[in-house]
């Protein structure tokens, strides 16, 4: 009997860690899907891209190792680096100067609790990339951050980081639509089948 | 009351939760050996070591500090003898002066992290500390220095 309880109970935390696992990982085929339409997806990636393309998205997914700044996307002044794992170096660290929250006023600096770049191992360039080029980098997941496509809706869907792109303190401009709008395009472009536009498409 | 650890020494602090860390260091706690730039971490003046980090003071909340531990310049060492602080002696690397406590700030955590720092490396470490005299020779001249002694005295 007592054995059956040992048993019971390790079947039981078995269940648990993997439920848990699951929990985190959705499963690859969790989205959405509609009659492939070639044309369809990728009309709404294109709606997508110029979200992903606007200063509050591009500014921090740069084609160099410093972050972008501001809606002409300069620079980040202060030398400021990506570093090994995306939250700068040294005393140039992130979230030495970024809080958690936007602070308050114009030029102050803007705060999430994940304020970084994407990893040097993992860049996930934005900038100078074409609609077609961002499209297949976001699909592939050795390019991705290793997401499935149900993990890509997530994330354009509900991270916090990415969200803080319609909350991005004053004077900063909002990207072109809506995140429920955006997230929508998302699920579009992915439930037609998540066609990259053509090489032409600009 | 909100409790930090500030130089090895714990206080509770009656402030507001939003009241930026550099008026509890300065106004309540009586440190004034780091300095009010900018308010906008944009110059690096009020730089002190936040679990070993240099955070900006000035727009870091007292609240995210609760419980953790703070490192002023006056706690950067116990007799004024931190290889920086020697280093910077020796080249006579302030002017007005302003500036130093968080260019040493900065200047500790690369140390820490890197022991034989390049130019470059100096670079990427201290920009975001500003200096209006623009000692910048002379604070690069000390980090090396610095470095020298900080490997010379891990040799004895």
């Amino acid at each position: 009997m007592k054995k059956l309880i040992v048993i019971s109970g390790m079947a039981l935390i078995a269940g648990i860690i993997t439920l848990s696992f699951r929990a985190e990982k959705a499963p690859a085929n969790n989205y959405p899907t509609l009659p492939k339409d070639s044309a369809g997806s990728a009309k709404a990636f294109m709606s997508v891209y110029k979200v992903l393309m606007s200063p509050r998205c591009m500014n921090c997914h740069p084609s160099g190792n410093a972050p972008l700044q501001g809606d002409d996307s300069h620079i980040h002044t202060m030398n400021v680096t990506r570093g090994v794992d995306g939250k700068g170096i040294y005393s140039e660290r992130c979230s030495n100067c970024h809080q958690a929250e936007n602070a308050a006023g114009l030029h102050m600096p803007p705060g999430n609790p994940k304020w970084g770049l994407p990893p040097a191992n993992m860049r996930m360039v934005f900038q100078g990339r074409t609609p077609r080029q961002l499209a297949l980098q976001l699909l592939d997941p050795k390019q991705n951050g290793g997401r499935t496509k149900a993990q890509l809706i997530d994330h354009m869907a509900n991270d916090d980081l990415v969200g803080w792109a319609w909350h991005p303190g004053d004077g900063r401009t909002l990207p072109p639509m809506s995140r429920p709008a955006f997230a929508a395009q998302v699920r579009l472009w992915i439930a037609k089948g998540a066609y990259a536009p053509s090489a032409k498409t600009k | 009351m909100i409790t930090i650890t500030v130089n090895g020494q714990q206080h509770d602090v009656d402030a507001e939760p939003n009241m930026p860390l550099l008026w509890v260091i300065r106004d309540i706690l009586g440190l004034t050996g780091t300095k009010y730039g900018c308010g906008a971490a944009q110059c690096g003046a009020c730089t002190v070591h936040l679990n070993g980090e240099a955070v900006r003071s000035c727009v870091t909340k007292i609240n995210r500090a609760a419980g953790q531990n703070i490192v002023t310049i006056e706690g950067l060492s116990a007799h004024n003898n931190h290889p920086l602080q020697l280093a910077w002696n020796e080249m006579n690397v302030p002017q007005c002066g302003y500036c130093q406590s968080g260019q040493l700030m900065s200047a500790a955590v690369l140390l820490r992290e890197n022991p034989n720092p390049t130019d470059q490396d100096i670079d990427d470490a201290m920009s975001g500390n500003i200096c209006r005299c623009g000692t910048y020779q002379r604070i690069r001249s000390a980090i090396h220095k610095a470095a020298e002694m900080q490997t010379e005295g891990a040799k004895i």
